[in-house]
């Protein structure tokens, strides 16, 4: 939209040619009417789907983290796979009483009937029985996906004439998607959106010290409830979107990403719906480019390979900084290692140890210690003699403790003290 | 019960009843190991196992489908085991991610592939069509005796048959270091028990029992199966072999009821067509869990914290 109405305002003036027209003339069609859709040029229902699904994953992504973090991921996967009896149910009763049974809120109405119905089974089950909580999520959701698809054929033969069109709830699908239902989508995420805001600060301590949560007044089963219940709208206000069977990926995927890029809660949340809301704009947009690529799976890849991105990427908890500070940690022992063994006056054998000490300038070619390498030894060597004669005068001191054959001990005592060990140290090791 | 009950019900109630054992045995294991969801991350990964196969190969034989499944489940509990030790995430989360991205992947593949002309399509892949694999050949009981009859049995029946057999034996075999490493992996490791290797094993096997029987029933039965009958065991007894013999039972049950159910209930209550058999299997099993729930001699928790009874 954004994009056309720029090119309108261009196009009049007659100055020069419309910059983005003849930028997607340029590529190939199937990346032009991607870029269209991202710019929400590819007419107003793609746009407004694109604007619910970026709001939904936002709001799914944020909301997911509070059970991310509560550990009840898999929760989710149990409210999702509950909600298509109630789809089938409520789709039943509305031809019922006449109707076409096409009502998307009225579907939505019921999808979110069963799926707290299949909540509170879950729960009881928990609860009630010796049964875990895995044990009841697999139970719920199977049984309810069963007797959810016999309504499904149930209503195949009942309405042979017409297309119920709602196996487009399994998988999600925005082809023919009315422009209410688009309004509707947009609106319950914003909604969504809105209440975890609201909630945050409660929902936050719930998470990390239920006691604590308890002690100032937060009810820890009533924010559980909040929490679930978010989980609850987003699944029900995604399933036309991306499918029963995927929705749960919006909820799970974007806060295990967030969690790679930061420690704290607040951040995490908000980086989680940044992801979410990413996958679902740049998903749709995707999907809105071809007509074979469905929505749900899209949006759903596009989060995984944000997911993949940040486990190899991400800084500190990403597989390549944890490499790096591997191999530090790895080169910092050698280093140590190997300078006491130059003090000594051993022989070095390790391959590594050598890289490491001819790189640092320690050793010559042919493997003697240049002078700098024997003025470092004769210092690692004092170093360890005075975190010895420490652990000896003070074995029960927590400073001692940090003894780990790296720390240099001026890290850790004051010169004065240094000092006083030095006196139990002789005169010979102390000359050194 | 004469003739068209063995041309058109004995086979789906055998294979139906085959497809349920062979599932809820591996699921006393994992429900004990409180590893109940690894059945439904591997009954969502078999799907796109199966396209891969497909577009390989080009062929629907059983074979290379079933061999792209297997593969398939190998390969996510493999990632399941990456994510969760490379990103430090707890397995739950792990798995999420694992069985959604890769169903995702598989649901794209399929609508890219235009697969459609075959017959390979992400509701059969749900349902199954238990209610197709007839024995057109059969005329009435005598032909269980008939050779000729006998050749034309449906494939997935012997097929289903081999797996189930299978894992039964599989699981007397190794009945000893299974109990061990479930109940208490310390001792069994202390005692030099391969424990990872016990653990994968158990994973492959309802891999195995996942795969043969979604080819036949589709993969709702088989995450139904996997946990409603061994779970509604649980709360019947303490015994290990009694809850097994009980998950058995609850299968069976399950599979012969629900297939009656689904196949004869509309027709008396006056409809004409059968509803998905495979669906009401499924909820059959839930009834038999919310029986045993509300009713088992064992479901409450004993001991005095809620936590202490696994």
């Amino acid at each position: 939209m954004a994009a056309g109405w720029l090119a309108a305002i261009l196009n009049s003036c007659g100055c020069r040619p419309d910059p983005m027209s003849t930028l997607l003339s340029v590529l190939p069609p199937a990346l032009a009417s991607f870029l269209e859709a991202l710019t929400l040029g590819a007419g107003y229902n793609a746009a407004l789907v694109g604007i619910g699904a970026a709001l939904l994953g936002g709001s799914a992504g944020a909301a997911g983290t509070f059970l991310f973090l509560r550990k009840r991921t898999l929760v989710s996967d149990a409210i999702a796979h509950a909600t298509l009896p109630g789809v089938g149910l409520a789709f039943m009763i509305m031809v019922a009483f006449g109707g076409s049974g096409r009502s998307l809120v009225g579907l939505l109405i019921g999808s979110a009937l069963s799926a707290g119905l299949g909540l509170l089974a879950v729960t009881a089950i928990t609860r009630r029985t010796r049964l875990a909580e895995d044990t009841a999520i697999g139970a719920v959701l199977s049984v309810f996906f069963g007797f959810g698809i016999v309504l499904l054929t149930v209503i195949q033969v009942m309405d042979r004439g017409r297309q119920a069109g709602l196996e487009g709830f399994l998988l999600g699908s925005t082809a023919g998607m009315l422009f209410a239902d688009a309004l509707l989508i947009a609106a319950g995420g914003a909604l969504c959106a809105l209440l975890i805001l609201l909630f945050r600060r409660p929902l936050t301590i719930v998470c990390f010290d239920p006691g604590y949560a308890e002690a100032t007044g937060i009810s820890v089963t009533r924010m559980d409830a909040v929490m679930l219940g978010l989980v609850l709208a987003i699944t029900v206000i995604g399933l036309k979107l991306v499918g029963l069977i995927l929705i749960v990926a919006l909820l799970v995927i974007p806060p295990v990403t967030a969690r790679f890029w930061s420690e704290r809660t607040g951040t995490v949340a908000v980086l989680a719906g940044v992801f979410g809301a990413l996958a679902g704009y740049v998903g749709s947009a995707i999907s809105a480019s071809s007509p074979n690529l469905p929505t749900g799976p899209i949006i759903v890849l596009v989060g995984v390979g944000l997911f993949v991105l940040s486990l190899l990427v991400a800084p500190r908890r990403g597989v390549l900084a944890s490499a790096v500070a591997h191999r530090r940690f790895q080169h910092k022992v050698h280093l140590r290692q190997g300078l006491l063994a130059l003090a000594h006056g051993e022989p070095i054998h390790d391959r590594l140890t050598l890289r490491v000490l001819a790189r640092a300038g320690y050793l010559r070619a042919d493997r003697q210690p240049t002078e700098a390498g024997r003025a470092e030894a004769a210092r690692a060597l004092l170093d360890e003699n005075r975190w010895r004669i420490a652990r000896q005068l003070h074995p029960q001191e927590a400073v001692t403790g940090r003894y780990d054959g790296l720390t240099g001990i001026a890290e850790v005592l004051t010169a004065d003290e240094i000092a006083s060990l030095d006196r139990h140290l002789g005169p010979k090791a102390a000359g050194a | 019960m004469g003739a068209e009950f063995v041309q058109l019900s004995l086979t789906p109630l055998l294979i139906g009843v085959l497809a349920a054992i062979a599932c809820a045995l591996p699921g006393n294991f994992l429900i004990l190991r409180r590893q109940a969801l690894v059945g439904d991350a591997i009954s969502h990964v078999v799907l796109p196992g199966i396209i891969i196969a497909f577009l390989v190969t080009g062929s629907l034989e059983t074979w290379p489908m079933l061999l792209g499944a297997a593969g398939a489940a190998l390969v996510s509990v493999v990632l399941i085991e990456l994510i969760r030790r490379l990103g430090r995430i707890e397995p739950g989360a792990a798995m999420g991610v694992v069985f959604t991205g890769l169903f995702a992947a598989g649901v794209l593949l399929l609508e890219q592939s235009n697969t459609s002309r075959v017959h390979l399509d992400v509701e059969h892949a749900l349902y199954g069509n238990l209610e197709s694999l007839i024995w057109l050949s059969a005329e009435s009981w005598n032909s269980l005796l008939d050779p000729v009859a006998l050749a034309d049995l449906p494939p997935e029946l012997s097929r289903m048959a081999i797996v189930a057999g299978l894992i039964i034996l599989l699981t007397v075999i190794f009945w000893r270091p299974l109990k061990l490493s479930t109940f208490d992996e310390g001792y069994a490791a202390a005692i030099g028990l391969p424990v990872g290797l016990i653990g994968l094993g158990l994973v492959m096997a309802a891999a195995l029992a996942a795969v043969a029987a979604f080819d036949a029933v589709g993969s709702i039965i088989v995450i139904a199966m996997f946990i409603c009958p061994p779970a509604a065991a649980r709360l019947m007894t303490d015994s290990l072999v009694r809850q097994i013999g009980w998950s058995v039972a609850f299968a069976a049950f399950s599979a012969v009821i629900g297939y009656v159910l689904a196949g004869y209930g509309p027709i008396l209550l006056g409809y004409d067509n059968a509803v998905s058999a495979a669906g009401m299997i499924a909820t059959v099993a839930g009834v038999v869990l919310l029986v045993a729930c509300l009713a088992g001699p064992r479901r409450a928790r004993v001991g005095a914290s809620g936590s202490s009874g696994i």
